[in-house]
């Protein structure tokens, strides 16, 4: 049985924001197919009552003192941008609501 | 004057120091080379040679002046375009970023120029840095110097061939799997992934955020402590960065050169001994193991059970993280923008501009990250990944208290040919397999040549403690000493 | 098909409403969240970002200590308990004002959570659960062109300013809030308000409804009264100020009530309030379930509060302003409903500092709740902005109550003050205002008033004492009015031999 749908990549992609082709979704739907059975296979070792690590090295409190740093000017901001207006950044129009 | 190409990274500031050779020189020697073998190389993606006399102009003219010198001084560096660097192209080899110029520095961007080393170029990889043969790049493959049917390795392909072929004596990679070691393996030069948090990661374009880390690569290990010692330590701009001094790093590797390894305790992983090794391979292992035993070291079997985890693990945490960290690759602040014709929605062209930019193995992995953090698969998938995350590190620490270091082959392959893998994402993550476990552990590891296999280069990792990475220099610099460097031909 | 629309009253006999709320709070710190820009307000399109906070490829987050003690400072006042060990988290979706396309929250592992606040509605003391207290960072600001008035709907492009990306945004979510009955929609009014107060007294973010630096959303749902399942609760965005909260509370339980009246479902659903009409609407449907997809974010280490030191913050805390009412309340001896009136014309601090400087808490009360209010809301001002301060009141007070300057002539010395002529003493002497108080003085202006009008004088001597009234007029218009018009009553009378 396949670890992963092809309507089930499909909304992968959706989350992530790649439009990608009938014909794409076809071959990432085989691929990812056998790479998610391959990795599944971590499912077999048992973790009951291990901790998951998220940092490499631990380390608590890692702050910064409230102390203003000079920031960039809008021309470098904006230089790199693919489209701007008025000092700001143009996108087309938002179909979602905010969040 | 002898080839200024050839010299060690030691040598040249040696000269440029005495004033023998001046660094515009130096440059334009590495600028000369560049522009002769980098049709057959393509180690780069962008060469900048006028950044680069004019470096190297600032670097003679403080000397000129009587200014105290930085160790590496007037010394060209071939830097990953995965790092930052200003006004100058950073496109992680993805169309994703042609043509974005940042507006900062990296911090070990920053560190280069301040020690007075010459920025001279930005170098291939796979796009995002993923892959394991720089053939991911969207501008086209690098040629590995030994064989130019073959591949660097990768990601970080384009520095390690820079370096083989002379274009440069000194590179920086980025290693979250493996990519600063495994090419180094396959190139024959010396390339080192350390502590995780040893040196700065702000201003290195993350893939994964929990396994990134910047390493220091050249042709010697006595090299790439200088280049380490140089860009590495405290930076307050990195989270991660560990508040404490570095080991001391070039003394441990000259220390090794010496010759002596008595009383080191050298762990052989049981788990990593398997059929997938290449024979030339694990000859050419094997005897360098036994070199170091005449230097007095010893040699110890360990089992580390949860190691064969470590691939499927890594091909989970990594690609979650980077589906997080790519996501603000959107075509709004910066970078490519596709399909805005005025009659398309925002999320449209997001996800048009997305699908054009990113190449096939940066969206499989995306999809792959986002599947493994998704409601209801997160711990299946991510958080069980983490917990085989905490194993392998006790595994780590456990070896750790019978041996000073651990050795394996960096990888169980020589370099393979162009295009042998490409179509097989499982068959590429193989490369990977001995390089993984270090990075989900965070110590430090290093590949240096160990020999060849039916004419291609070998390298041997040397994996130590957290922190502990003067011991690994010390190790790699005997392995060195022992086995003689190997020469690449000319092209 | 015509439907009567039940009455409020009506609502509240047969559903029990049970509401949330989840505010954001933006802190006052001096720079964003996770980089050192600065957050002051006003700055020109993209001139307060960096690398950073526009989420630029490489650039990494470092979280500011000061956000994180204001937060723990915001818990603790809510008397929330403090997470020994917790993390920031991803909260990962696309929009365009949030740079890397996903925000550093916190997830699962909130810094502060089970906590409470007291608020006091009509008398009664309603306790609000808090649920958690957590730091996220501020996304930035989209203008929406082409459509009407800004809205998102009809706009042809939208451009966007990163100056609030960053800024640090702390989320406080009350627990359900069930059993208030008919005063939910006050419950949540009062919620906000003392929230805002609490805040305010802690001095972390001048949390101003009006400039977004204080948000609310509220969760609304109903359930037949006696039913023990909760309802489908909708989330009501874009309450702008605290009427708005308790009209969206009270406008979602109307509308949710004439649906369930005719067997109709509630849809869970975000909705929006609109000010003027004082309904809500829904919000535009999601294609698809949002799926965050969280996890810890790895560029930022845990925080891990020490014990001793947050201990020291929970001492350091200032008087709650509850607890500070309840006390100059009493010490004031003022009524619940005198106490409010204090509350509600923002005249408890003013109040407080001119008492501070002297005054007797009812004359201060007086001043600030009748002369200085009534100028305050004839200039459309804060009361604290009218331009007298509690010192200058407070002198003003003791000139009356030496004698020196009447009811009327304090207000026209007010005036002056006012004006910015000067102290109360400078301007009562610049005008020459003073009372005369000068007996010779006086007492020749009231025998030239005897002298002058004898018929006044026959009719006083004969026993009719009010007409006194007219003599003291006399005087006082004689004297300008710098007369106590008692003390010459009293003079008037003495010089004719007739007991008062």
């Amino acid at each position: 049985m396949a670890a992963i749908s092809r309507e089930e990549v499909a909304h992968l992609a959706r989350l992530s924001r790649i439009a990608v082709t009938e014909e794409e979704l076809e071959m990432l739907a085989d691929q990812l197919d056998v790479i998610l059975q391959a990795v599944a296979r971590i499912g077999e070792v048992d973790v009951a009552d291990i901790p998951p690590t998220s940092h490499a090295v631990p380390m608590n409190n890692v702050l910064r003192e409230d102390v203003v740093t000079p920031c960039l000017t809008p021309a470098e901001a904006l230089a790199g941008a693919p489209d701007v207006e008025d000092d700001r950044f143009r996108v087309p129009r938002i179909l979602q609501e905010e969040v | 004057m002898a080839d200024l190409t050839k010299m060690t990274a030691v040598e040249v500031a040696a000269l440029v120091a005495s004033g023998e050779a001046s660094a515009v020189e130096v440059t334009q020697a590495h600028l000369d080379r560049i522009a002769a073998v980098e049709d057959r190389v393509h180690a780069f993606l962008h060469v900048d040679a006028e950044g680069a006399i004019e470096a190297a102009r600032a670097v003679d003219s403080q000397r000129a002046a009587g200014d105290q010198l930085g160790l590496l001084a007037g010394v060209p560096v071939a830097v990953k375009d995965s790092f930052a660097t200003r006004g100058l192209p950073t496109t992680c080899g993805s169309r994703m970023l042609e043509g974005w110029r940042p507006p900062y520095d990296a911090t070990i961007v920053d560190r280069l120029r301040a020690a007075g080393m010459v920025l001279i170029g930005k170098t291939n990889m796979d796009e995002f840095a993923m892959g394991s043969s720089t053939e991911f790049s969207a501008f086209g493959p690098t040629y590995n110097p030994w064989d130019l049917n073959r591949s660097p390795g990768g990601s970080g392909g384009g520095s390690a061939a820079a370096l083989a072929a002379y274009e440069a004596p000194l590179a920086i990679g980025s290693d979250t799997g493996g990519s600063v070691r495994q090419p180094g393996a396959v190139t024959g030069t010396v390339g080192a992934k350390p502590t995780y948090g040893g040196i700065s990661r702000y201003g290195l374009v993350a893939f994964s955020s929990s396994l990134d880390t910047p390493g220091p690569a050249a042709r010697t290990v006595l090299d790439t402590a200088l280049l380490h010692a140089a860009i590495g330590g405290h930076d307050p701009r990195d989270s991660t960065s560990i508040p404490s001094a570095l080991p001391p790093l070039v003394e441990a590797a000259r220390q090794g050169a010496g010759g002596d390894l008595s009383g080191v305790r050298l762990g052989l992983v049981t788990e990593f001994d398997s059929d997938g090794i290449e024979p030339g391979v694990r000859s050419a292992f094997r005897e360098a193991v036994d070199a170091l035993v005449k230097l007095g070291a010893e040699v110890v079997e360990i089992s580390c059970p949860h190691f064969p985890h470590a691939l499927p693990a890594y091909y989970l945490i990594a690609p979650a993280e980077a589906s997080s960290n790519l996501a603000r690759l959107d075509g709004v602040r910066f970078g490519l923008r596709v399909g805005d014709d005025g009659s398309r929605s925002m999320e449209e062209v997001m996800s048009l501009t997305r699908d054009a930019g990113f190449g096939p193995e940066v969206k499989r992995r995306i999809l792959l990250g986002t599947y493994a953090l998704s409601s209801g698969r997160y711990d299946a998938y991510y958080g069980h990944a983490q917990k085989i995350r905490t194993l392998i590190m006790r595994d780590f620490a456990s070896a750790f208290e019978q041996a000073d270091v651990l050795l394996s082959p960096t990888t169980p392959s020589v370099a393979f040919p162009l295009g042998a893998r490409t179509e097989d994402p499982q068959q590429m993550h193989l490369a990977d397999l001995f390089t993984v476990p270090t990075n989900l552990y965070g110590g430090p590891a290093i590949s240096v040549p160990c020999g060849l296999s039916e004419g291609l280069p070998v390298g041997l990792q040397v994996m130590a403690p957290t922190m502990a990475d003067d011991r690994m220099y010390r190790v790699a610099a005997a392995v060195e000493a022992a086995v003689g460097p190997l020469n690449p031909p000319a092209l | 098909m015509t439907t009567t629309l039940p009455s409020y009253d009506e609502v509240v006999e047969r559903y029990e409403p049970v509401i949330g709320l989840e505010t954001h709070v933006e802190l006052g710190t001096r720079t964003k969240m996770f980089c050192g820009c600065p957050t002051d307000f006003g700055g020109a399109p993209n001139t307060r970002v960096c690398p950073v906070c526009l989420g630029l490829p490489g650039s990494l987050p470092a979280a500011n200590a000061a956000a994180v003690e204001a937060t723990i400072r915001i818990g603790l006042a809510l008397n929330c308990s403090i997470a020994s060990w917790c993390r920031f988290a991803r909260k990962n979706y696309f929009y365009p004002d949030i740079p890397k396309n996903f925000q550093i929250s916190q997830d699962d592992e909130p810094l502060c959570f089970d906590g409470y606040l007291d608020v006091d509605v009509e008398g009664e003391v309603v306790r609000v659960g808090i649920e958690r207290v957590h730091l996220e960072e501020d996304t930035g600001k989209t203008l929406h062109v082409g459509g009407a008035a800004g809205r998102i709907h009809g706009a042809t492009e939208s451009l966007v300013d990163y100056n609030r990306a960053g800024i640090p945004l702390v989320e406080i979510v009350t627990k359900p809030v069930v059993g208030t009955g008919a005063l939910a929609p006050a419950v949540a009014r009062a919620y906000v308000t003392e929230l805002r107060d609490v805040i305010r007294s802690l001095g972390v973010s001048d949390v101003r409804m009006e400039e977004g630096s204080l948000r609310c959303d509220v969760n609304t749902s109903l359930m037949p009264v006696g039913a023990e399942q909760w309802g489908t609760r909708t989330e009501t965005k874009n309450v702008n100020s605290l009427r708005s909260v308790e009209r969206a509370v009270r406008s979602e339980m109307l509308r949710q009530a004439t649906v369930l009246d005719v067997g109709g479902k509630i849809i869970q659903e975000t909705r929006h309030f609109h000010e003027d009409t004082g309904d809500t609407t829904s919000g535009r449907s999601k294609e698809e379930a949002t799926d965050y997809r969280y996890f810890p974010d790895p560029d930022l280490g845990p925080i891990a509060p020490d014990p001793a030191w947050v201990a020291e913050l929970k001492e350091s805390l200032p008087e709650l302003p509850r607890l500070r009412r309840k006390r100059l309340q009493q010490a004031w001896e003022l009524s619940d409903f005198d106490m409010q009136s204090i509350v509600n014309a923002g005249a408890l601090d003013l109040i407080e500092q001119t008492v501070a400087a002297g005054a007797t808490p009812a004359a201060a009360r007086k001043w600030w709740l009748g002369e200085l209010s009534r100028r305050a809301n004839e200039a459309g001002i804060e009361l604290a902005d009218v331009g007298a301060t509690p010192g200058q009141v407070a002198e003003l007070q003791s000139l009356v109550e030496a004698g020196k300057l009447s009811d009327k002539l304090a207000r026209v010395v007010l005036e002056g003050v006012l004006n910015g002529e000067g102290s109360p003493t400078q301007v009562m002497t610049a005008r020459g205002l003073e009372v005369v108080s000068d007996v010779g003085a006086l007492t020749a202006a009231v025998d030239e008033a005897i002298a002058a009008n004898p018929d006044i004088v026959e009719s006083i001597r004969s026993g009719r004492l009010a007409a006194a009234g007219a003599l003291v007029g006399a005087v006082m218009k004689s004297t300008r009015g710098q007369a106590d018009a008692k003390a010459v009553r009293e003079l008037i009378l003495s010089r004719l031999g007739v007991e008062g």
